[in-house]
């Protein structure tokens, strides 16, 4: 069943089309290395990301212009988070975590952009950040503390008969986190789009467009505050992750 | 309009399935409403704890987040 | 749903172009452009370059440099407040110098005032004995005089009692011996 186009009062909703990839030039199926949209708005984050970091502190200031403040003050949240989150040993995994917060929130104000593409609204991309801090904290945890981060499952702090129980649920839980965690920042962006476009196409009616002109506008503030919000999750559960890896022991 | 009725089923469905969205409202006020009340009780201690409020907002909206996702898979790809 | 398709094949096609129409809408649009696996290569190879591109450039040049920038502003805050810190015992030991100066200045003024109080007491003093005895000496004239003048009124007292008594005798018939009379008031002043 596709996208209801049309219906009888001339509404027009057309809420998923904005995050249609497509080729960026001529036609035709999408291969792995076509650049499409979805391509350029990354390369547009990355050199936001590079504008904001490299080129805005290149003066190196001891008084810092706007942008390199904001760069130290990503900076200096991302870094704090980290240590307080994960903890001493989690400041060697501060540039990956940092990557991830910078793409993300990057990507997530780009995609508010009107007539941008969200990014981060992608399934495919969110799953495979997830699954790299998935995976990236399971091999630590192992590295780290051999077939002893088996502990985290092992709540030794429960009684015994119900350790295997939880055991249980905690392996469950455990596997469930990339699901979560990816789904969480993806849904969030995309349904704050969709919102946004649904409302747009109420104002097609007159009567009712200053409503959704008022909707809209109260839409994209919450998603403003969605787009830093989600991003701060994403790594914020990263830096838990990467603690439970560390210190396993319950 | 005419239309089938599995797309109508999937439309109920999609309508039933944003009722989850208002658990995890619930869910949310909850969690800031306690939150803001012990803060208020211990404003010292409530600066350390607003990562655990994200946190725990976070947990609590991606279930909103996984009944909109039915809805929207209901209403485009079933 | 294409109502535009159903309109055209009215009738007893209905069914059919209903179908139809779903089968290619379907191929068209593929519902939720997120569920659409033949892009998923595509985004997974474009996010992965991506993210190294960033980390290359967050763990190349942005975060030395951020880190130094921040040490740097730190070390420089902490010479300040170093700066700040000698400065404030400087201040406070010219305090301490002028606290010292003021309460010299001060002990001084008290001893001078104790002297010029000093001298002034002396001089009053000596003035006071001066005075003293100047009005010692005048007294002491006084009182001379005054001597001199009650001695002169006894006599004259003893003179005037001897001539009245002289009289009274001569009135009373008697025949006044003047030494006589003379030694008889003297007794008489005497007691």
């Amino acid at each position: 069943m596709a996208a209801e186009a049309q219906s009888e009062t001339g509404l027009v909703f057309h809420p998923m089309e904005q995050f249609t990839i497509e080729p960026l030039f001529g036609e035709g199926p999408i291969h792995w290395y076509t650049l499409t949209n979805q391509t350029l708005w990354m390369a547009i984050a990355v050199l936001v990301i590079f504008l904001l970091l490299v080129v805005g502190t290149s003066r190196r200031a001891l008084v810092p212009n706007r942008i390199q403040s904001i760069g130290e003050l990503a900076y200096g949240f991302i870094y704090k988070m980290v240590e307080d989150v994960a903890g001493k040993e989690g400041v060697k995994f501060f540039p990956y975590i940092m990557t991830l917060f910078m793409f993300i929130v990057v990507a997530n104000f780009l995609g508010l952009i009107p007539m941008s593409f969200s990014t981060t609204s992608h399934i495919a991309v969110t799953v495979v950040m997830a699954l790299l801090v998935f995976v990236s904290v399971t091999l630590i945890g192992f590295y780290k503390h051999g077939i002893g981060f088996l502990k985290l499952f092992w709540v030794s702090s429960a009684p015994m008969a119900l350790r295997p129980v939880l055991a249980i649920i905690e392996l469950i839980s455990y596997f469930v986190r990339p699901v979560s965690h990816s789904i969480r920042l993806a849904g969030n962006v995309m349904a704050g789009h969709a919102v946004i476009e649904v409302f747009a196409a109420f104002a097609a009616i007159l009567a009712i467009a200053p409503l959704s002109l008022l909707g809209i506008i109260a839409m994209f503030g919450m998603d403003v505050l969605v787009a830093f919000v989600q991003a701060y999750v994403f790594t914020i559960l990263t830096c838990v992750y990467l603690k439970d890896a560390l210190h396993p022991a319950h | 309009m005419e239309g089938d009725i599995v797309q109508m089923g999937a439309y109920i469905g999609a309508g039933l399935a944003c009722m989850g969205m208002g658990g995890a409202a619930v869910g949310v006020g909850s969690i800031v409403g306690n939150y803001l009340s012990g803060a208020l009780r211990n404003p010292s201690a409530a600066a350390s704890q607003t990562a655990m409020l994200f946190i725990g907002i976070a947990f609590s909206e991606a279930f909103g987040i996984f009944s909109f996702l039915v809805a929207l898979l209901l209403m485009f790809a079933v | 749903m294409t109502t535009e398709a159903i309109d055209a094949a009215a009738g007893q096609a209905a069914e059919m172009a209903e179908a139809a129409g779903h089968a290619a809408e379907a191929a068209e649009k593929g519902g939720m452009p997120q569920l659409d696996f033949s892009t998923f290569p595509n985004q997974i190879f474009w996010l992965l370059i991506t993210l190294v591109v960033v980390y290359l450039i967050l763990s190349r040049m942005a975060l030395p440099r951020i880190s130094s920038v921040l040490a740097e502003r730190q070390g420089t805050i902490t010479n300040d407040l170093g700066a700040a810190e000698e400065l404030k015992l400087k201040a406070q030991e010219a305090e301490a110098a002028y606290n010292k100066a003021l309460a010299d200045a001060r002990s001084e003024a008290q001893r001078i005032a104790a002297e010029a109080k000093a001298e002034i007491q002396a001089d009053l003093d000596k003035a006071i004995a001066k005075a003293d005895a100047e009005i010692a000496a005048k007294s002491a004239e006084a009182a001379k005089a005054i001597a001199a003048i009650r001695e002169g009124a006894v006599d004259s007292v003893k003179e005037v009692a001897a001539d009245v008594a002289k009289d009274l005798v001569t009135a009373l018939g008697g025949k006044a011996e003047a030494r006589t009379i003379k030694a008889a008031v003297v007794a008489r002043l005497k007691g």
